[in-house]
């Protein structure tokens, strides 16, 4: 079973794309710090879909606002499944 | 509150720094006929309006919303559920039921609404909306409307779909798969017949948006359903009147027997006017000229060749097949509205589609052509896109 640490790891590689250099960590903000747009969120929903092999509702994008609120629904997801 | 709002002011001044015309706030002038207008103070040739059909300047439409306009009034002023309903919206309902062979057909005031009303009420809390990634935002907004798991996947990827419906496992019989017969900033169709045989194994719905396709494919003009011979498999139809039909309003329809249910469930059915007399009426004249008049089809079709076979002879980066909608690919925003006002300043108008509207972080010329274009126009449209070619940067294929 993954830690919240390994899937936190994990998180900041699949941003890493959209990160333009920055240092991702747990409290960085994916919208003031990274910049990320809805149409960008949506794509890190389906690698993240793809690396962990489970379904990932837009829906959770609602309570996402750090690297460390993703990383916790993925985690959620992930003891669900 | 609000410094959301200026941000994105602040990025649209960044890009509109001068006083040149702004793509997103376009003034036609007057309008002279389905394919022209003033603009700028200056007669233009419409090549971005997605009226496919050229009905709106329709003698028997025109006729048919004035009649209206003298017996019923200028609008219902009420909600179908209560004083909106005349005999003309229900007699519309039955028209496009028959048309499309189907139990039943519920209209909305506008194309926009039927998504929200669909998706926001046909699943439910327990259920699933698999859509394509590049569906329309009124899709997108109908699922943020609802309470169903909103799952995405990759555009016109059958495989990708095929992997997200088998981690469904048992869910797959409450997951709805939406996607649309041509989408609308490449003018690509859905894969729709291999997504059939994907719906039908997994027992999943199928709702096919129609919006551009309605009128435009498919031997009787049903749409892309039609001409992949698969309409047996679509459990919702969804269209416009603001397209092909030349007006506004929107529409289901099916076989499906709940779809009534809608009418006592659907807040954006529930919760505003009607469409307004005229509105109806013209709706119903365009749908009768669309069945009596397949040949404005076949120029609808030979102007999409045209036209498309042009710009790519010219060396444009385009859409992936030849559509009414013909896409031209630029590499960034501010080379795209350099183009748009130069082919502004030649009297043609399309549209400008920047991120995150336009795909991958690209910006489109957008041109939709019609069956009113005539070769002349096509040829003038294709004409200032050469012109400009060597001045400036378009994406090459």
């Amino acid at each position: 079973m993954l830690t919240y640490h390994d899937i936190l790891a994990q998180t900041c590689e699949l941003l890493e794309p959209y990160a333009n250099g920055r240092t991702l960590e747990e409290g960085t903000d994916l919208l003031i710090h990274v910049g990320l747009d809805s149409i960008q969120a949506m794509e890190v929903l389906l690698a993240a879909e793809g690396r962990f092999d489970m379904s990932i509702p837009l829906n959770v994008l609602a309570e996402v606002r750090t690297v460390g609120d993703l990383a916790k629904q993925l985690q959620h997801l992930l003891e669900r499944r | 509150m609000l410094d959301n709002l200026r941000a994105i002011g602040a990025a649209r001044q960044a890009l509109l720094d001068d006083d040149g015309v702004s793509p997103f706030g376009a003034v036609v002038e007057t309008m002279i006929s389905p394919t022209e207008g003033i603009l700028d103070g200056r007669r233009t040739i419409l090549a971005g309006t997605n009226n496919y059909l050229g009905l709106t300047f329709d003698p028997g439409c025109i006729e048919a919303a004035c009649a209206a306009l003298r017996d019923e009034g200028t609008g219902t002023t009420g909600s179908r559920m209560a004083n909106g309903t005349f005999a003309a919206h229900a007699a519309l309902e039955r028209e496009l039921a028959a048309f499309f062979g189907r139990r039943g057909a519920v209209v909305f005031s506008t194309g926009y609404l039927a998504n929200l009303g669909l998706l926001s009420a046909l699943p439910g809390r327990d259920d699933v909306i698999l859509l394509d990634a590049d569906c329309h935002a009124s899709i997108y907004d109908g699922c943020r409307l609802g309470t169903a798991e909103i799952l995405r996947f990759r555009h016109n990827d059958v495989e990708d779909l095929d992997t997200r419906l088998r981690r469904l496992g048992p869910r797959t019989t409450r997951t709805l798969i939406v996607v649309e017969g041509i989408y609308s900033m490449l003018g690509d169709r859905a894969p729709l017949a291999a997504i059939a045989d994907l719906k039908r194994r997994y027992g999943a719905y199928l709702l096919v948006d129609e919006a551009h396709s309605f009128g435009v494919l498919g031997a009787r003009g049903r749409g892309l359903a039609e001409e992949a011979g698969v309409e047996d498999a679509v459990d919702f139809v969804l269209g416009t009147f603001s397209k092909s039909l030349g007006t506004i309003g929107g529409f289901s329809a099916s076989d499906h027997p709940e779809l009534e249910s809608l009418r006592y469930t659907s807040r954006p059915y529930l919760f505003t006017a009607s469409p307004s007399p005229p509105v109806v009426a013209s709706a119903r004249a365009a749908l009768a000229a669309l069945q009596a008049r397949p040949e404005l089809r076949r120029q609808l079709w030979d102007n999409a060749h045209g036209l498309y076979n042009r710009l790519r002879a010219l060396g444009f980066a385009l859409g992936p097949e030849p559509s009414p909608i013909v896409a031209v690919m630029m590499e960034a925003p501010e080379e795209g509205l350099a183009f748009w006002r130069a082919l502004l300043e030649q009297g043609i108008y399309v549209n400008l589609i920047v991120p995150p509207a336009a795909p991958n972080g690209g910006c489109l010329l957008r041109c939709s052509v019609g069956a009113a274009h005539t070769p002349e126009q096509i040829e003038r449209i294709a004409g200032a896109f050469a012109a400009l070619a060597p001045s400036s940067t378009p994406r090459r294929p």
